[in-house]
C-alpha cells in the first residue's frame, strides 16, 4: 500500500482524477463519450484533442530540463512552423493538392529542426545560459513569422492540412494520435537505447559524465534539437485548428504551460530524473484544468486567478520537498532551540 | 626579526571547538595571531585550516571555547561583522565584482560622497593613494577583469586596507599565480607586516611558506599539532606533523607489490613534457605493465594536475602521450577512455558519482559512454557486470538499485572503481581512492590495486598517506610545487626518505 502512495507519478494521478471527479460532480454529462459516424465525441476526448499541442511541446520541454536546460523558444517556433506551412499552401495553386500540403508540412518542420539546432548550438557549443540562448528565438522568432507571412494572419481553405486538427482516424482525433506517436517514440528512444539514462548522467552531473566519456555536447544538442522539432509540429496542429497562421496568437505562453506540465509531473527544474509518463499526466491536469474553467462558467476575466490558485494547490499536495521541508524545519526550530539552551550553559560555566 | 612574543597578541582563539553533524571539524584548538608577524596555518586537506579560519571571521558559530580581539572577547556573527572589527580575508578566488572598474572595487562602500551623490573623480583619487601606498601603480578606471588575478589578489588587499584591517587573512593568495606575481604578492605582504598588521597565511606551497612566514601553526584531523617560530621547524619535521603517522598491517599488500617490474618493452602509456602554463610545468611519465607507479607530493603539488592532463579532463599545452608506442591525441576523457585509460577522479562527489542515478547507472555508465546511446547494453549483460563488481569489491549495501547519493564514501569509491573496471582499462588511474573513507575500505580498495596490478594492469596512484603510496607503488614520483622533482624506487626508500625527499630534494634558489 505505501508503495503506491509514494510511486512518482501517485500525487500527479490524483490531482488529474481529483479535477475529473470535480467536473463531473458540476457536470455528469463531462464524462459522457457518444459515437457519431464512428468517431468518438465528449468532453475528455475534446480534452485529448486539444491537449496535442501542449503535449508535444511539453515532452520536449522535458528532455530539455532533465539537461538542466529550458527552451523558452518553443511558441515562437510554433508561430514560425505554422508561418512557414501556410504560405507555401497559400501560394499554391490549389491549396488542397495532398502534394502541397505534404510539402508544406515537411519544410516547416524541417525549419523548426534548424531552429532547435540553433538553440543547440548556443548552448552546448558556445556555452550560452540555456534561459538566454533560448531568450534569442523567443524575441525573435515571431518576428521571423511575421516576415514570412508579411505581416498579415495567412488564412487558407485546405482540407487535407486542416485534418491535422480536426480529422479522425480509427475513431479518434488525428491530433491526439500525434500525440500518442510522439510519446511512444520518444519513450522508445529514451528508454530502449541508453539515451535516457546518459541525459539523466549529463543533467545530475555534468562533470562527472565528462569524465566518464559521455558525450555530454551531443546529448545536449539533440534534446533542443527535439524540443525544436516537436514544437514545430505542435505548431502545425495550431494553425490547421485555426486555418490561419496567426504569428502574434500560435503558442503563446506555450512555453510556461510546458514547463509548469513538466513540473507538475515530477520532472525536477534542477535536471536530472525525468519522467515522460508524468509530462503526459502534467499536460492532462492543465488541459483538464482549461476545460473545467469554460465548464464552471468562470468569467473569462477570472479565470487567470481560478488557474493560478489551483495551480499552487496542485504544486502543494505533490511537493514531496514541502512535505519533507516542513517536517525539517520543525525539527531546525527544535535543535536551535536546544543547541542556544547548550550554548547559554557554556556561557555560564 | 618581527614579531616576539612577547607582543600582545591581536587574535587569541583558545579551546576552539566546532561540531558538524556526524563530524569534529576542530577540537579544543588554539591560535594566536600577533600584530606585525606572518603567521601560516599549515595542515592537509580536512585538518580544519578553513574551518579555523572561518571560525575567526563569523562564517561559523563555535560550539566550544573563546575569541578574543585585542584584548576583548568577541562573538562575530557574520563575515560582515568580523571586518568591521578589522579582520578582512581575502580568498584564493577573488570576491571582488569583476565588472566594476578597480577604484570602484577598491572603494565600494566608502566611496567619497557629495551632496546626494558621488564625486568620482575624488573616488578615484582616494583610490589611487591607497594603491600607491601599497607600491601598485594601477589605473583605477580599468576594469577589474581585464587585470591579472595577481593584480585582482593585490587589489582586494587594498580594500582590505580601506577597511582598515588590523588582521589580514590570505587563503590560498598564490595558487593561480607564477612567481614574478607571488614576489609582488610578498613584496606587499611585508609592507603590511612591517606596518603592524597581522597576517594569517594559508598555502600548500611549501617554499612560499618558508619565505614569508614569522611562525607556524600546524593543524591535523582538527587538532592542533603546534605552534612553532619558523626557525625551529624544518622543513620535513613540518611535513610529518602534517600528514602524521598511521601505521596498519597490510605487510601482505606491501610484500605482493615489491617485485620486479619489466621496464625493457613499450610502456603502457608514455607522456613526454606534459605541461600547462600555470599549472604544471613539462613532465615526463611512463607506466609498464603490471606496474604500479605512485605519485607523492603534497596537496597542490601538480599530481593531480598531471593526470588530469594526461587523462585529456584538462587540455594540456605542451607535450606528447604515447599509449603502447604509438602517438595519441587524448583532448577529451572520451578519447583517453578509447585508449583504455581510465580515471577515478579525487573528487568524489563532483567529479565522480552522479548521485542520483543508482549503483548499477553508475557501474554501467562508463561502458555505456563508450559504446555510445544507440547500442544500448542489454539489461542481462548490465546485470551480470553489476552483480560480479558488487561481489568483488564488496559493495555495501550489495543492492544494485540503491542510489549511489545514499552510499558511504567507502563504497562511492568501490562503485567509481567498478564502473572503471568493467570499461576493461590498460591504464587505471586512481586519485586520492582511499581519502576519506574508513579503513575498512580503505584496505579493501590497497589490496584489489595490488591484485590487478600482480595481473598485469598499469596503475598509477595518487594518495595523501605516503604509506598507501610505498605499499602499492614500485616506483614513486615526487611532485613538489607544480613540477615534478624526481622519481624513487620505493623499495629503496622508507617512510622518512619520502619524506624528506617531497621537502628538501630538487629545490631552487629558495632554501
Amino acid at each position: 500500500m505505501t508503495a503506491i502512495y509514494k510511486h512518482r507519478l501517485f500525487w500527479p494521478l490524483v490531482s488529474l482524477l481529483t479535477l475529473i471527479v470535480i467536473n463531473f460532480i458540476a457536470r455528469p454529462q463531462f464524462l459522457k463519450i457518444t459515437v457519431r459516424d464512428g468517431e468518438l465525441y465528449g468532453p475528455l476526448i475534446s480534452i485529448l484533442r486539444e491537449s496535442a499541442p501542449l503535449m508535444l511541446v511539453a515532452l520536449g520541454m522535458t528532455i530539455v530540463i532533465a539537461t538542466r536546460g529550458i527552451d523558452l523558444s518553443v511558441g515562437a517556433i510554433m508561430a514560425v512552423s505554422g508561418a512557414v506551412a501556410l504560405t507555401i499552401i497559400d501560394g499554391a495553386s490549389d491549396p488542397s493538392n495532398m502534394g502541397t500540403v505534404t510539402i508544406a508540412i515537411v519544410v516547416a518542420i524541417l525549419v523548426s529542426l534548424v531552429l532547435g539546432v540553433w538553440n543547440g548550438f548556443l548552448v552546448s557549443v558556445v556555452g550560452i545560459q540555456p534561459i538566454i540562448a533560448t531568450l534569442v528565438l523567443m524575441l525573435a522568432g515571431r518576428g521571423v513569422a511575421l516576415l514570412i507571412t508579411g505581416g498579415f494572419i495567412t488564412t487558407v481553405n485546405s482540407d487535407p492540412f486542416s485534418f491535422i486538427a480536426s480529422g479522425y482516424v480509427i475513431g479518434l482525433p488525428f491530433a491526439f494520435l500525434i500525440g500518442v506517436v510522439a510519446i511512444v517514440v520518444l519513450s522508445i528512444v529514451e528508454r530502449r537505447t541508453a539515451l535516457g539514462v546518459l541525459t539523466e548522467a549529463v543533467g545530475i552531473n555534468p562533470e562527472a559524465s565528462r569524465l566518464a566519456g559521455v558525450r555530454s555536447r551531443g546529448i545536449i544538442w539533440g534534446a533542443y534539437i527535439m524540443s525544436g522539432t516537436l514544437a514545430g509540429v505542435a505548431g502545425l496542429i495550431y494553425a490547421s485548428n485555426i486555418k490561419a497562421a496567426d504569428a502574434n496568437a500560435a503558442g503563446v505562453f506555450i512555453e510556461l504551460y510546458a514547463i509548469l506540465a513538466v513540473v507538475l509531473g515530477g520532472t525536477s527544474l534542477n535536471g536530472g530524473k525525468f519522467s515522460i509518463a508524468g509530462t503526459v499526466i502534467g499536460v492532462l491536469i492543465i488541459q483538464t484544468l482549461d476545460s473545467t474553467i469554460l465548464f464552471l462558467g468562470v468569467k473569462s476575466a477570472q479565470s487567470p486567478v481560478f488557474f493560478a490558485v489551483v495551480v499552487v494547490v496542485v504544486v502543494i499536495v505533490q511537493s514531496a520537498r514541502l512535505r519533507d521541508g516542513l517536517a525539517a524545519m520543525s525539527g531546525r526550530l527544535r535543535a536551535r532551540r536546544e543547541s542556544a539552551q547548550d550554548r547559554d550553559k557554556v556561557e555560564v560555566a | 626579526m618581527p614579531a616576539d612574543t612577547e607582543v600582545q597578541p591581536l587574535v587569541e582563539m583558545r579551546g576552539i571547538t566546532i561540531r558538524f553533524p556526524g563530524v569534529l571539524a576542530l577540537d579544543g584548538v588554539d591560535f594566536t595571531l600577533r600584530p606585525g608577524e606572518v603567521h601560516s596555518l599549515m595542515g592537509e586537506n580536512g585538518a580544519g585550516k578553513s574551518t579555523l579560519i572561518k571560525a575567526l571571521t563569523g562564517v561559523y558559530a563555535i560550539d566550544a571555547g573563546e575569541i578574543v580581539v585585542a584584548g576583548e572577547r568577541r562573538t562575530f556573527s557574520s563575515a560582515a561583522d568580523a571586518q568591521a572589527a578589522g579582520i578582512s580575508t581575502v580568498y584564493q578566488e577573488v570576491n571582488l565584482c569583476t565588472n566594476l572598474s578597480v577604484g570602484e572595487n577598491v572603494m565600494l562602500g566608502h566611496e567619497v560622497r557629495r551632496g546626494a551623490g558621488i564625486d568620482w573623480k575624488a573616488t578615484h583619487a582616494a583610490a589611487a593613494r591607497h594603491l600607491d601606498s601599497l607600491g601598485l601603480a594601477l589605473d583605477t578606471r580599468s576594469m577589474l577583469a581585464s587585470c591579472s588575478i595577481a593584480i585582482q589578489q593585490l587589489v582586494a588587499i587594498s580594500r582590505a586596507m580601506v577597511l582598515d584591517a588590523k588582521v589580514l587573512i590570505l587563503d590560498e593568495p598564490t595558487s593561480s599565480l607564477d612567481r614574478g606575481e607571488v614576489e609582488q604578492l610578498f613584496g606587499v605582504i611585508r609592507d603590511l607586516r612591517d606596518k603592524g598588521v597581522a597576517i594569517l597565511f594559508v598555502s600548500h606551497f611549501l617554499e612560499q611558506v618558508y619565505e614569508i612566514s614569522d611562525r607556524i601553526t600546524v593543524l591535523r584531523n582538527g587538532t592542533l599539532v603546534g605552534e612553532h617560530p619558523i626557525a625551529e621547524l624544518p622543513r620535513d619535521a613540518l611535513v610529518t606533523k602534517m600528514i602524521g603517522r598511521e601505521l596498519e598491517d597490510l605487510a601482505t599488500i606491501a610484500s605482493s607489490s615489491h617485485r620486479e617490474i619489466d621496464r625493457t618493452g613499450t610502456p603502457v602509456v608514455k607522456a613526454t613534457g606534459l605541461g600547462r602554463r600555470g599549472v604544471l610545468e613539462p613532465a615526463d611519465l611512463e607506466v609498464y605493465e603490471g606496474e604500479v607507479v605512485g605519485l607523492a607530493g603534497l596537496l597542490g603539488s601538480g599530481r593531480t594536475e598531471l593526470v588530469r592532463l594526461l587523462y585529456g579532463a584538462d587540455r594540456p599545452d605542451d607535450g606528447a602521450v604515447e599509449v603502447h608506442g604509438r602517438p595519441a591525441r587524448l583532448h577529451q576523457p572520451r578519447h583517453a577512455i578509447e585508449h583504455r585509460i581510465a580515471l577515478s577522479s579525487e573528487n568524489r562527489r563532483e567529479e565522480g558519482v552522479v548521485a542520483d542515478l543508482t549503483v548499477a547507472e553508475n557501474i554501467v555508465l562508463g561502458m555505456q559512454a563508450r559504446q555510445g546511446w544507440l547500442r544500448k547494453i542489454p539489461k542481462k549483460d548490465q546485470d551480470a557486470v553489476v552483480q560480479e563488481y558488487i561481489e568483488a569489491l564488496g559493495v555495501r549495501p550489495a543492492n544494485p538499485n540503491a542510489l549511489v547519493g545514499n552510499l558511504s564514501g567507502g563504497n562511492q569509491q568501490k562503485v567509481l572503481l567498478a564502473r572503471w573496471l568493467a570499461t576493461a582499462p590498460e591504464l587505471l588511474v586512481l586519485d586520492e581512492p582511499t581519502r576519506g573513507i574508513d579503513v575498512g575500505a580503505k584496505a579493501d580498495i590497497q589490496k584489489k590495486v595490488a591484485e590487478l596490478s600482480a595481473q598485469g594492469l598499469a596503475v598509477i596512484f595518487i594518495s595523501s598517506e605516503l604509506e598507501e603510496v610505498l605499499r602499492l607503488a614500485q616506483r614513486v614520483v615526487v611532485l613538489r610545487d607544480r613540477r615534478k622533482i624526481g622519481e624513487l624506487d620505493s623499495a629503496e626508500t622508507d617512510l622518512d626518505g619520502l619524506i624528506a625527499y617531497i621537502a628538501n630534494e630538487g629545490e631552487g634558489s629558495a632554501a
